[in-house]
């Protein structure tokens, strides 16, 4: 790291790093600059065209405002700086939303985890008949777009009974779909963090008696806790990010998730909620964002792994 | 219990569950879709009328369908620009971020954001980016334009004209995948020994020249990861193409999935959309074989 670093003038390595990366910083942030600020701004200011977009002017007059007179009134802050954002929260079904793309992506993960889990170590362990196989067929199914498959997966899940129909248009649907992605991938970063644990930690425990099942789960799996972890985390995501199927399975608004319920419901006809959208797509992507901020590390670490493996 | 030490029970008994899932529900709706591809079938057609047509979607698609061949223009110019651009960025992201010092948590977190935040919600925020009236992207035009002397009234329509529409969506595909190059390649960086950096600069060779001869063949295997995975995403995206332009103007932005979505779930002709979305098969297939090819000989 910092190689190369000793022996540059401040100029270039102001021309050569600092500027270039201020760049990517920015461009990566924009838009979500853009969000907020829309967000705060009332209806009326948005659609104006006199006004720079920039800046949220009402609100930040309110705000200056506030701090010169030193008097706090939460009621006008709202009403000028978060009144989208009290919408979304009181007359929106966003709050469901969250809760549903919570449950989806939660359940979803764990069955994920169980059979990536016992896939991975399969495939990473045991030598028999068909293993190579499975394995290049777990990758080939990594690779393979939910966008090849929707059509006759629509199909196929709305064949299935559940309760007084079929699944369609339940959270159900979805955890039934979302292992076809999360369950390959779980699979392939596992299988490559299996591998680099030694062998002879789980010979050794079965000498001493243990099962094979037993080494699995008391001496492995605490091993690989880092790597399922991980794993865990991007099935998630990989979830909590999903529109296609979501966009495909569920037709009632109380049942949609997070991205679909965005921006399905707060676009009606030809009136954009632009305030309500805005504040829906920040508050809907900081549970995402929370967890990889955490985890950029054990990204980075874990690709190198799973490359490795 | 003694059976279940047998690396041929115990290993098929592990496989199970992931088995299941993937004859259940991607072998099975594949195969379904194959099928469905060769008949009539609509939206609440009943099964009775549901004809076996042999290969006429296909056909019908080559021969017929206008719409079909932009979409399989757009979907090589899309996914063929942003793939080189995404690549070229992300490695000069990714040597810029494998020296970072100082906030180095948060200098990855912030760029890692457009990858890692769900597409359509992004999204969203570029489609009020790119509005022609109110927006910040032709509020600085038109301010841009007056501070130079020009004339112009109003900014492009960046999303009304087929091949600015088609630019905008490569733009959000490029800024939201290039944190996935860039951080993948760090991964790579990172493997690289110092040692042959050392090496290399003791022989006395130019920055340049340590760059063509290290760092590239030392990312060379995630390189070709990264751009299978990425030219699949990018080839089979949805998205970005779904809320920025449905498609439009006049069905001049569609990608395949785009397409067969339209014609499935809008025009509800089943059989056709699954015909749609096939075609994106032969290519998908040639890039997977191409990555198990590569991985063997790795291997090997």
């Amino acid at each position: 790291m910092a190689r190369g670093v000793i022996g540059e003038t401040f100029a270039k390595r102001l021309v050569v790093f600092h500027l270039p990366l201020l760049f990517f910083i920015l461009f990566a942030l924009f838009p979500f600059y853009v969000m907020f600020v829309t967000s705060i701004k009332s209806t009326h200011e948005t659609y104006n065209r006199q006004v720079n977009p920039y800046v949220p002017v009402a609100c930040a007059a309110t705000v200056v405002e506030q701090v010169h007179s030193f008097r706090f009134n939460g009621a006008a802050v709202v009403e000028n700086c978060f009144y989208h954002w009290r919408t979304l929260l009181r007359d929106t079904l966003f709050i469901r939303w969250l809760k549903n793309t919570l449950f989806v992506a939660v359940v979803s993960t764990f069955i994920s985890l169980f059979a990536g889990i016992t896939a991975a170590y399969a495939l990473a362990r045991l030598n028999f008949r068909g293993a190579d196989t499975f394995g290049v067929l777990i990758f080939i199914t990594y690779l393979v777009p939910p966008t090849l498959l929707f059509i006759p997966l629509s199909d196929v899940i709305g064949d299935l009974p559940f309760l007084h129909g079929n699944l369609l248009n339940s959270p159900w649907a979805l955890i039934v779909a979302y292992p076809t992605f999360q369950v390959p991938f779980c699979t392939w970063l596992l299988t490559g963090y299996f591998r680099t644990i030694p062998k002879e930690l789980e010979e050794a425990a079965m000498i001493d008696g243990a099962t094979r099942i037993q080494a699995m789960y008391q001496v492995i799996l605490p091993l690989a806790l880092p790597g399922v972890l991980s794993a865990g985390m991007f099935a998630f995501t990989l979830a909590a990010n999903e529109f296609l199927y979501a966009l495909i399975f569920i037709y009632d608004a109380p049942n949609k998730t997070v991205p679909v319920g965005v921006v399905s419901e707060l676009i009606k006809g030809d009136v954009f909620y632009w305030g309500e959208l805005m504040a829906g797509a920040l508050l809907g992507s900081v549970p995402v964002a929370l967890i990889y901020s955490f985890f950029v590390e054990h990204y980075v670490a874990g690709m190198t792994g799973a490359v490795k493996g | 219990m003694a059976v279940l030490e047998r690396p041929n029970v115990l290993g098929y008994l592990l496989l199970t569950p992931a088995a299941f899932i993937i004859f259940f529900f991607v072998a099975y709706p594949f195969v379904w879709g194959v099928w469905m591809s060769l008949t009539n079938k609509q939206i609440g057609m009943p099964w009775s009328q549901v004809q076996f047509t042999g290969l006429k979607n296909y056909a019908d698609l080559v021969t017929k369908d206008g719409i079909f061949w932009t979409t399989v223009w757009n979907s090589f110019i899309y996914t063929g620009i942003a793939t080189v651009i995404k690549w070229v960025l992300g490695i000069w992201l990714a040597l810029l971020l494998n020296r970072m010092i100082r906030f180095q948590r948060f200098v990855r977190a912030a760029v890692l954001l457009p990858w890692i935040i769900p597409t359509v919600l992004s999204t969203i925020a570029f489609l009020w980016i790119f509005d022609p009236d109110f927006s910040v992207l032709n509020w600085t035009f038109r301010h841009f334009c007056s501070w130079m002397g020009w004339e112009c009234a109003r900014g492009p329509l960046w999303l009304g004209d087929p091949i600015l529409a088609l630019a905008s969506v490569t733009f959000v595909n490029i800024w939201r995948g290039t944190p996935f190059y860039a951080i993948s390649f760090l991964a790579g960086l990172q493997t690289i020994s110092p040692e042959l950096y050392e090496a290399a600069a003791i022989d006395g060779a130019s920055s340049w020249q340590r760059f063509w001869h290290v760092t590239l063949p030392g990312i060379k295997p995630i390189t070709v990861v990264v751009l299978v995975f990425s030219i699949i995403v990018t080839f089979s995206d949805f998205q970005i193409v779904y809320v920025l332009t449905r498609g439009g103007p006049a069905n001049s932005t569609h990608l395949f999935a785009t397409y067969a979505y339209q014609v499935a779930m809008v025009g509800s002709r089943l059989g056709l959309g699954a015909a749609v979305s096939l075609f994106m098969f032969p290519v998908l297939a040639v890039v997977i074989v191409f990555q198990l090819v590569y991985l063997r000989r790795e291997q090997a």
